[in-house]
């Protein structure tokens, strides 16, 4: 059932597609604005980068955070794509997302302090919606193993296309995209300078831009789960999902946190439990 | 050739200047010369920069918050002085409030003049201030070295400045 080879290519192969996928990111969004853009190895470059300068930190224990932060999100990884409980692979998720909020914390600035409880809101922002799309995603298939719910054969989006665009409302959040930028943001120097990444330099950010490679192909990979009945069908989905991130995220303003939360909560209640409740009609009672 | 020359980070500050060349740095931004497709970025945080761009000269009031921008990068970085006001204080060099060029607090490694500097000049100084990155970086990885050798040899700290002179 768990593929263990399937983890450990999570594991290599992650970093180089998530690094190339941000690169792409900055170069449409560069053409989005009308300009040039940097070539698409420019992330590969600034964690280089970043891995030649000084590691300045206010906390030792900042570098501990961080790289605990890198390895619970490899694992939440290759969890998935070894096809492990999607139940674990989300609770993986939050308990590297936890590491990071601590690593902020630690620094005890106001800046990543106020980066680091908006971190948190923002978990609470999107964890009903991913348990939801859990629960439903087992409704359909009958299972929480992704390896069962990747080998299906059920068009699961069918079933479930309220979850969908629940997903979808959260991914921008997941993703750090605006306008759910909120804890720590590329545009919002005026604000909360660099939120929960304020006090990482060198090295110890360079972990945390590895760490949000490896997170970006893994929710990609959740969105697979959707179209896992055909391949080609789920390819073209995930890039489709990205292409529309990357839009959202040119098109919208940064919003306050309190409409973060509210407006996932209520997606979440709305898509989610109407969603569900149709399944639930519709099979006559869940079996 | 090092990876720091490929993704020059900026800090930008502007202590006391008229804003003109502010308005020039961030000319640099936009879609007509868009610098970030030499990787270059605007960061608001000094810890995540790796250049510090300062404008308008020093006085007062912005003397510690320059040198403690400074002292908050990580290393190695460079600093650049745009704008006449900054390279030495301009036409506001004799006022009584006003020290002089940014060198007055902290070491500049390249001067941009100009009232205000055109773009291309501060394109111009950023991509000189990459070359002395360089060669920062290789001085501090070659610093490091040398500590880590003395250290094997069992001498102290205290004496290294003193062995290296008599290199």
């Amino acid at each position: 059932m768990i593929n263990i080879v399937w983890g450990l290519v999570f594991v290599l192969v992650a970093p180089v597609l998530g690094g190339l996928i941000a690169g792409i990111d900055r170069k449409i969004t560069a053409r989005m604005q009308g300009r040039v853009g940097p070539s698409i190895f420019q992330s590969f470059w600034d964690v280089a980068k970043l891995f030649e300068k000084e590691n300045a930190v206010v906390n030792e224990t900042q570098i501990f955070y961080a790289i605990c932060y890198v390895i619970f999100m490899a694992f939440t990884g290759s969890l998935f794509f070894a096809g492990g409980d999607l139940l674990l692979v989300i609770f993986a998720l939050t308990i590297a997302q936890i590491f990071l909020v601590l690593g902020a914390f630690a620094a005890n600035s106001p800046y990543s302090y106020i980066g680091a409880e908006r971190e948190l809101l923002q978990i609470m922002a999107y964890e009903p919606m991913v348990i939801l799309t859990a629960v439903g995603m087992y409704v359909v298939t009958k299972s929480f193993n992704v390896s069962d719910i990747a080998a299906t054969t059920t068009p699961v989006i069918l079933f479930i296309p309220g979850l969908f665009l629940g997903f979808i409302y959260v991914l921008t959040i997941k993703l750090r995209k605006s306008p759910f930028d909120i804890s720590t943001s590329h545009h919002a120097h005026q604000e909360i300078v660099k939120g929960v990444t304020t006090e990482f330099s060198g090295p110890s950010l360079g972990w945390i831009e590895i760490t949000h490679w490896y997170e970006t192909v893994f929710l990609l990979g959740f969105v697979w789960l959707f179209f896992g009945f055909n391949p080609i069908v789920a390819v073209v989905a995930v890039i489709v999902v990205y292409l529309l991130e990357i839009l959202i995220d040119n098109t919208n303003a940064r919003v306050k946190w309190q409409l973060a939360v509210k407006s996932s909560w209520a997606i979440a209640a709305i898509m989610g439990i109407v969603n569900l409740a149709a399944l639930y009609i519709l099979n006559g009672g869940i079996s | 050739m090092t990876y720091l020359a490929k993704s020059p980070w900026i800090i930008h500050y502007d202590a006391s200047s008229c804003n003109g060349c502010d308005i020039e740095v961030l000319a640099c931004l936009t879609p007509m010369y868009d610098v970030e497709r030499f990787g270059i970025i605007n960061t608001g945080n000094p810890k995540h920069a790796d250049i510090f761009v300062v404008t308008g000269s020093i006085n007062e009031q912005n003397r510690e918050i320059v040198q403690n921008i400074f002292d908050q990068m990580p290393r190695p970085n460079v600093i650049v002085a745009v704008g006449i006001c900054a390279c030495s204080g301009g036409v506001f060099r004799e006022c009584y409030n006003v020290a002089g060029g940014i060198d007055k607090v902290i070491p500049v490694d390249v001067y941009v003049p100009g009232c205000a500097a055109r773009p291309e000049s501060i394109i111009d100084g950023i991509v000189t201030a990459l070359g002395i990155l360089e060669e920062k970086r290789t001085k501090m990885v070659l610093d490091a070295d040398a500590k880590a050798e003395h250290r094997h040899a069992g001498l102290r700290p205290e004496h290294i400045s003193q062995t290296r002179g008599a290199q």
